[in-house]
């Protein structure tokens, strides 16, 4: 079914608008198949327009009521929205129960907005692998703004932030005293830090606490801003508005150094290098290899680390001789 | 199987009722058998529910119903569908939906149809005997 030969009408389609043909385009991006591949590949010229927000904080915090209500308000100043909710997989039956359209209801109706649910598929770092491909998809499609909600992030779900050009990170009342705000991880990530759930008690105090970890912070060239919000009662969403608006407006004038921008694209390739890694590990032969090589770790006859030196030896072997069809095709989408 | 990119299914509620037990069962019981199940809540409209099938790309669309207002809603929900060049999805009800409806529905394209005492191992094996992995 995925043949590269398909990927160039796929993609002349969806840069033509077809709604069916971008939501084809995603899957195939997702399922990291040669045709997914190959299309990335056609579109990435087309991106680097959209805003992209991530918005990420623990199970329960709100994110997806407050991607509704962002989404909402981006689509009242005219602007046309993509919104990546993701959820995490079983690490057992592999399933998943994609839940975040529940809070999106009244989106749905809306032809300016495009919600697409993800599951994890293994993926740590509180993001599925390719939620950065289907962002540049959304991107060439000609999204204004893409609206990445991660997994309800614990401390150290910070993928997001290599992703999103603003980063928003949940807090809410309720979730422990100040050491754990002052501990390292995803606090550090955020470009505007919010507190959802403002008409609950304790948001204050949470705010407070927010405010002094800010205080001990090195000077950067960024603020970082606390927004008060309360997303189901609309509260304070012109604030954070305002604060993300901000954000973009200081990235824009900062004009990363060409360092920065290599730097993040270094970051991006090596990524990507991983995803390439662990695809071609799922391809049939390899897949056994791996089956055998576990056998002898099992027994303790070799440790993880010669298996893996021998592992990509045989990857390495196979780029050589370029097997089979398949392993074609996968060159094709790559190089 | 790790091959294999997982079947994307659509479990949605259409119309008034606001019972969704039996809805989430499935939805569960499909997660539990590796599929990814999107689960947009309850009362849904027949424009929604095709909304949220064009955009997830799924495979499969179950529908859940005991208001016994299938026989006006499935037939918009195959017609909105149609209208978005969705038509290549597998259809499958459950909920009190009569005998007599059984026919009619299997002819406007639900290839299956799930009454109550249906057990979820069944519902999990018509969505893989049905639903190709090449």
């Amino acid at each position: 079914m995925s043949r590269g030969s398909d990927a160039g009408d796929l993609v002349r389609r969806l840069l033509g608008g077809e709604r069916r043909a971008l939501s084809r385009a995603i899957s195939e991006v997702e399922n990291e198949s040669a045709t997914g591949l190959e299309a990335l590949r056609l579109l990435y010229p087309h991106t680097g327009r959209a805003q992209s927000i991530g918005i990420t904080g623990s199970a329960g915090a709100g994110k997806s009521t407050l991607t509704a209500v962002l989404a909402k308000a981006f689509r009242a100043e005219g602007r046309t929205v993509a919104v990546i909710a993701v959820d995490p997989s079983s690490p057992f039956s592999h399933g998943a129960l994609l839940g975040d359209r529940i809070r999106m209801q009244d989106l749905t109706n809306d032809p300016g907005t495009f919600i697409r649910s993800m599951a994890t598929r293994g993926s740590a770092g509180g993001l599925a692998a390719t939620a950065a491909d289907v962002a540049a998809v959304f991107d060439a499609a000609g999204r204004d703004i893409v609206i990445i909600e991660t997994v309800g992030a614990g401390q150290d779900e910070v993928k997001i932030a290599s992703v999103a050009q603003t980063t928003l990170v949940l807090n809410t009342p309720g979730m422990g005293d100040d050491i754990q705000a002052i501990k390292a991880g995803i606090i550090e990530i955020a470009d505007v830090l919010v507190v959802n759930k403002a008409d609950l008690p304790g948001a204050d105090a949470v705010e407070a606490q927010l405010q002094a970890l800010l205080s001990l912070a090195p000077a950067g060239d960024w603020q970082i801003p606390v927004v008060k919000v309360s997303a189901t009662k609309s509260n304070g969403i012109q604030e954070l508005l305002d604060a993300i608006a901000t954000h973009r407006a200081h990235l824009q004038a900062s004009k990363p150094a060409d360092s920065a921008r290599y730097g993040q694209a270094r970051r991006q390739i090596l990524a990507a290098v991983h995803a390439e890694l662990e695809r071609r590990l799922r391809i049939g032969e390899l897949d056994s290899q791996l089956d055998s090589l576990a056998a002898g770790v099992a027994e303790r006859t070799t440790d993880p680390r010669s298996a893996a030196v021998e592992l990509l030896q045989r990857i390495n072997g196979q780029w050589v001789k370029k097997g089979n069809a398949s392993e074609h095709d996968v060159n094709r989408g790559t190089c | 199987m790790s091959n294999q990119p997982p079947i994307r299914v659509l479990i949605a509620k259409p119309g008034l009722d606001g019972h969704d037990r039996g809805a989430k069962v499935v939805a569960r019981a499909l997660r539990d058998a590796g599929m990814e199940v999107v689960y947009t809540g309850i009362r849904q409209t027949p424009r929604m529910i095709a909304e949220a099938a064009l955009q997830e790309d799924v495979d499969v669309i179950g529908l859940s119903i005991l208001s016994g207002a299938h026989m006006e809603l499935f037939p918009r929900i195959v017609s909105e569908l149609k209208e978005r060049g969705v038509d290549d999805v597998l259809l499958f009800a459950g909920g009190i939906i009569p005998e007599q409806d059984v026919a009619a529905l299997k002819a406007l394209g639900f290839s299956g149809i799930f009454r109550p005492g249906s057990s979820t191992l069944d519902i999990i094996e018509f969505v893989r005997a049905h639903v190709s992995r090449e």
